[in-house]
């Protein structure tokens, strides 16, 4: 064991050697043409990283779009596993000048607050954490959704729609977040239909985010309410949602996608049972604020709000199937715009 | 002296072929997806160019090696006995957000405030793993069963007080919290310490619960190698009925060895939890458990190897980050990571079979050779290691602690 304990130590050591030789360039080899003043926009993702085909992956589209356009260099990083290293995200690319940094993912809020008054030339901004308050220093800008708005439009699509008067919601992980999609999605339903029966469950606990990535749950407990007798799912539940699509799917009922355009993303097999989606619009308030700070026009300590009135929040219409009951759903959605409808966004 | 050669030399051989076993199928994938692995590996232990940015690279390995050792510490106590303690992920979250909410809730002068923190984790760890012991000797209900069902509980109670009775955040809070601990009961960080040393200044505190995780080590280890008590666990987790025949009550010990364990794990959080959160909340870090089954399966379940073994998964997790700014995608670390684990699974049977072969053809020619082991703290040539341990733990055969 001791031996053991020799070797492996040895062989850390000699690895440990290998770094002091001089090397080449060291990091920063995702640029292309090295202007002087390049922009060079540090990425930080949250749990699941890029390829989560959700959140991140639509913070992605934004901000490659933003530097296609503004010929600049993106560097991402995705935490580890467990999401522990959120912290060391945020300082290395801050540290290694990467100006400004975007934090996708409320679950930043602690981590940005300690991290960026250490780098007061830094521009941060955090995707769904609020700083309106200046809280978490004076360089950083919220970038926030009114999720609830959208969700209204939902719950009113769905009771429009249901033939059972019986509809559900699925939950990815029970937190402050997605409960704004739950009270809206209720508060909608019911406005069209105070008598319909919503089933809501979440698929994990607070502080088990396995919800979010978890089809085969998704898709047990989708098929529980579809079997109860409801015909018409919104899930916001990140990755499980495929579950729920399957289920609906099996069972001949429908489901509604949520942040992308999921008619889009899910097979042909799956297209007839996405009703629509509730369109949180990531990559186009990613792509904004990176555009806004190259003109120089971030102020930080304010959040930036994508709401109906801006589009950031909006129902999707790929597929067709709500073409029906768009007249009513612009009723609603001016109603909300000009302030006739109050969305709660916590559930009572 | 021969004979002890080859037997260190065995010993060695599982973890090490394993880890260079996984270094090859991983430089194999690297190059499979047009990446240089010569370029990637060396990117992996480039630690920084400035002292202070290699100081902090050490700083986040050590931190993050802390508690995969405790947690693959908790795993190996019970796998030396032969038990297969999967709960150790819900033991360390229901201890995190009970020695949390306990810790908020006092006010103490700070050596003793830490102390009753440190003690609640402990007691609630082990009452927790000491319902699975309970349940084996009474009920004869499989360990693994048990213990797995126990970390949904685990998981689902945290929930409930989290987002319940032990809320500290504010109510529009997406992260929800328990209240914060107070000064008194933070464990300083031990950066006095490396500066002392002559090291630059790390940006953040290298955990002072470092220390504790080094004192629990060494407990163990005299604990295990040193004790009535770790002879018989030891006895007891290679062959059950001998054991019991020479007199170990065997029902006692799995009470007892679970209480331990889980008592280890109880401590798993609390270098977060006391060195840089101060509360346990949604956010916090989860999967420790499981990690440390994998930590303790590579460190061959002794304190040394556990130590080396989370020392290099910690690594292999800082890596990732600048594997990311050379644009090679850090699933490497998590490939790399996969096959160790599986490498060193295979590697310690072959090493087993190897040990045993070679041990029946020394017997065959020199008698009196195999029985010279065993009082020098090394491994006998089969080796009472993790990978040994898991397919006897393994449900659906015989029960191994009962008789």
């Amino acid at each position: 064991m001791k031996a053991a304990a020799v070797l492996l130590a040895g062989s850390m050591a000699l690895a440990a050697c290998a770094s002091d030789e001089p090397t080449g360039t060291g990091s920063g080899e995702g640029g292309a043409g090295a202007a002087p003043e390049e922009l060079r926009i540090g990425l930080a993702y949250d749990e699941g990283g890029r390829g989560d085909q959700s959140f991140n992956d639509s913070a992605y589209a934004g901000a490659s779009a933003a530097a296609d356009a503004l010929g600049a260099e993106l560097q991402e990083l995705s935490p580890n596993e467990d999401a522990s290293n959120r912290a060391e995200l945020l300082t290395q690319l801050a540290e290694q000048g990467f100006n400004p940094v975007i934090a996708v993912g409320f679950a930043y809020d602690d981590v940005i607050a300690e991290v960026a008054p250490q780098f007061p030339e830094t521009t941060f901004a955090q995707v769904d954490g609020s700083n309106a308050d200046g809280a978490k220093g004076d360089n950083v800008t919220g970038l926030v959704f009114a999720e609830e708005e959208g969700s209204f439009l939902a719950g009113v699509a769905a009771a429009l729609k249901s033939e059972s008067a019986h509809i559900g919601f699925v939950g990815g992980v029970e937190s402050p977040l997605i409960e704004k999609f739950e009270a809206g999605y209720v508060a909608g339903a019911q406005t069209v239909n105070p008598q319909i029966r919503i089933d809501r469950q979440y698929i994990s606990p607070a502080g088990d985010f396995s919800g979010f990535s978890d089809p085969a749950r998704g898709q047990i407990v989708a098929q529980g309410m579809y079997d109860a007798g409801a015909d018409i799912i919104f899930h916001a539940a990140g990755g499980s949602g495929l579950g729920v699509f399957q289920a609906a799917a099996a069972s001949g009922n429908r489901a509604i996608g949520v942040d992308s355009d999921q008619y889009l993303t899910v097979g042909p097999e799956l297209q007839p049972v996405v009703m629509t989606s509730m369109l949180k619009r990531v990559d186009n308030a990613v792509e904004q604020f990176i555009n806004d700070y190259a003109e120089g026009n971030v102020q930080g300590a304010e959040d930036v709000l994508s709401d109906l009135s801006t589009e950031g929040i909006g129902l999707a219409t790929s597929g067709g199937f709500i073409d029906d009951i768009q007249d009513d759903i612009q009723q609603y959605s001016q109603q909300i715009t000009d302030g006739t409808i109050t969305v709660p966004t916590t559930v009572e | 002296m021969t004979g002890l050669v080859r037997r260190l030399g065995l010993s060695l051989l599982g973890p090490v072929l394993a880890v260079l076993v996984a270094l090859v199928i991983s430089a194999v994938v690297i190059a499979l997806i047009g990446e240089d692995p010569v370029e990637a590996f060396r990117v992996m232990v480039d630690l920084g160019d400035s002292p202070s940015q290699q100081v902090q690279s050490i700083v986040v390995v050590l931190n993050r090696a802390v508690p995969l050792f405790l947690a693959g510490l908790a795993v190996a106590v019970a796998f030396r006995m032969g038990l297969f303690n999967i709960g150790v992920e819900g033991q360390y979250r229901m201890a995190t957000i009970l020695a949390a909410a306990v810790g908020a809730a006092v006010a103490l002068p700070g050596p003793l405030h830490v102390l009753l923190i440190v003690v609640v984790a402990m007691v609630v760890g082990a009452v927790w793993a000491g319902i699975v012991g309970v349940l084996k000797v009474t009920r004869g209900v499989s360990e693994v069963i048990s213990s797995i069902m126990l970390n949904f509980i685990a998981l689902g109670l945290a929930s409930f007080l989290l987002t319940g009775p032990l809320r500290g955040s504010a109510p529009g809070a997406s992260i929800v919290t328990t209240s914060e601990i107070p000064e008194s009961g933070r464990v300083p960080s031990l950066n006095g310490l490396l500066t002392a040393l002559g090291l630059a200044a790390p940006r953040s505190g290298l955990y002072g619960f470092l220390v504790v995780a080094v004192v629990v080590g060494v407990v163990v280890a005299v604990l295990l190698q040193r004790t009535r008590f770790g002879f018989d666990l030891r006895a007891t987790g290679l062959s059950p009925s001998a054991a019991t025949v020479s007199g170990v009550d065997a029902r006692g010990m799995v009470v007892k060895t679970m209480l331990i364990s889980g008592g280890i794990a109880g401590l798993i959080g609390l270098p977060d939890l006391l060195g840089s959160q101060y509360d346990y909340g949604t956010e916090f870090t989860a999967g420790l458990g499981f990690l440390g089954i994998a930590v303790a399966l590579l460190g061959r379940s002794s304190p040394v190897g556990i130590a080396l073994a989370g020392l290099l998964f910690a690594f292999l997790d800082r890596a990732a980050l600048p594997l990311q700014f050379a644009d090679i995608p850090s699933s490497v670390v998590t490939i790399i990571q996969g096959t160790i684990v599986l490498a060193v699974v295979i590697a310690n049977e072959v090493a087993r079979r190897l040990a045993l072969r070679s041990a029946e053809r020394a017997g065959a020619s020199a008698g009196p050779d195999p029985g010279a082991g065993g009082d020098d703290g090394a491994p006998p040539p089969t080796g009472p290691d993790g990978g040994q341990r898991v397919r006897t733990g393994v449900p659906g055969t015989p029960e191994d602690v009962q008789a």
